[in-house]
């Protein structure tokens, strides 16, 4: 009852989603641990989680999309691997199911498949940016 | 059982360890200058502790109550905790995407999910939850507040009125779905059969579900109290098939969205991920007693907890209780 795409879409959904989980763990772990310094000292964050995003990037000068990538060696940041790779299992996902479709000549759902990896993909691009209030 | 409910304790004296470590750790370091006045009573520590609680009560009682992470999360912790209503919302989104992404494998191998009935719909909710997100983060606290109270308590009301129907009568597939080839089987386990299922009104419920992707995407609340009915009642999906599929696609939909609250800033790491794990336990725990609980009585809880929560955001947006 589970096409091919399907079963191979979750068997990937599967490793990608633990795999992130797991990511989140340890770099948590090491977050609070202090292994590696955060950028915003934990003490301060009761300060700054009150604030409009907005209000808190400007003083805290943390830069928007994805510059975090640069700043991986802070504690705080290094958890955005994690959280990044849980927003971007879907894609790869998606990628995995492709050929699949095209393969089996479905490609009405070979196009809205492509589609959606295009919209994912703007998403996480980071050339979308509010305009905060 | 037992050996499963101790495998859960462990995970949580292990996260509970960690975090407690960490507080002891960060309070023999000296105190940072803070660039303003912070003479709160509560240590920093305390409210991702009591996050993690939250959630992993919430996640038990989202399960029970058969509703999604999201729609408890966003007003209940936007309305009893400290946190900016922004990093609610981007919480609140990947709270809701970690749920449907550890769900997801499952429901699809079982074939409860069905990929031909989410792509169509996830491309047209994904895109919109774009829009949701950019139109969520650039409105003032107030009108977001506002309007997620008014959301709330509508989706009160959807839970009261709306009926479910187990086998939705769907005399012809319309043409869409036909050309989509979107119909399938799926195996019911209480009667032990095969059931074959079609859709219908293919149009009318991708359109619904522009607005519906534009709401998840505003406040961060997942679209799983949408979805279903959308899928179930207007298309004529098997309730089953719909809740998996609606599950499903919420990975799908609120992935978009929480780029959009990622690349703003508008992630704290210290909030999601206690609350990504508190709730992800609290489901397994509620999965494990679902059987031994009435599911009606909880479905009411859940009822009576959305109706404070959205009141809360409601006042608060007003600005009557603050």
């Amino acid at each position: 009852m589970a096409t091919e795409e399907q079963l191979a879409y979750a068997k990937l959904l599967d490793i990608g989603m633990k795999a992130g989980l797991l990511m989140l763990v340890i770099t948590f772990a090491v977050y609070v641990m202090g292994i590696l310094t955060p950028y915003v000292p934990v003490n301060d964050l009761p300060n700054y989680w009150k604030l409009p995003v907005k209000q808190y990037l400007e003083v805290t000068h943390i830069p928007h999309g994805w510059a975090w990538i640069g700043m991986l060696g802070k504690g705080d940041f290094l958890n955005f691997i994690g959280i990044a790779f849980l927003a971007g299992v879907t894609i790869i996902c998606y990628v995995r199911i492709i050929p699949i479709l095209f393969r089996k000549k479905d490609t009405i759902y070979a196009v809205l498949a492509i589609l959606e990896v295009l919209v994912l993909t703007l998403a996480a691009s980071g050339l979308l940016k509010s305009g905060g209030h | 059982m037992l050996k499963q409910y101790l495998n859960v304790l462990l995970l949580v004296v292990v996260f509970l360890t960690l975090l407690l470590t960490g507080l002891v750790l960060a309070s023999s370091e000296p105190a940072a200058a803070a660039p303003m006045t912070a003479n709160s009573s509560i240590p920093w520590w305390a409210w991702p502790l009591i996050l993690f609680v939250v959630t992993f009560l919430l996640g038990i009682v989202a399960v029970l109550g058969g509703v999604g992470g999201g729609v408890l999360f966003v007003p209940i912790i936007g309305g009893f905790f400290p946190f900016h209503i922004d990093f609610v919302r981007g919480a609140g989104l990947l709270v809701a995407l970690a749920g449907a992404l550890a769900a997801g494998p499952g429901l699809l191998k079982k074939g409860m999910a069905d990929l031909r009935l989410a792509i169509p719909v996830a491309v047209i909710a994904s895109s919109c939850a774009i829009v949701g997100a950019m139109i969520g983060l650039a409105l003032p606290a107030k009108v977001v507040n506002i309007s997620l109270g008014g959301t709330i308590l509508g989706i009160v009301v959807i839970m009261l009125m709306a009926k479910k129907s187990e086998f939705p009568e769907v005399k012809q597939a319309d043409n869409l779905s036909t050309a989509l080839r979107i119909s399938g089987i799926y195996h019911e386990a209480s009667s032990g059969q095969d059931v074959n299922w079609q859709i219908h009104r293919t149009p009318q419920g991708l359109a619904t579900f522009i607005i519906i992707g534009v709401m998840a995407g505003m406040f961060g609340l997942g679209a799983g109290w949408a979805n279903v009915p959308v899928l179930n009642l207007m298309m004529g999906a098997p309730l089953k098939v719909s809740v998996a599929t609606s599950k499903f696609l919420l990975s799908i939909t609120d992935s978009s969205a929480a780029w959009i609250y990622v690349n703003n800033g508008a992630v704290l790491p210290m909030m999601v991920v206690p609350s990504i794990i508190g709730i992800m336990l609290g489901s397994i725990v509620g999965v494990r007693i679902l059987a031994r609980t009435k599911p009606a009585a909880v479905r009411y809880i859940v009822i009576a907890m959305l109706l404070f929560a959205g009141s809360r955001a409601l006042l608060k947006g007003l600005g009557i209780w603050n």
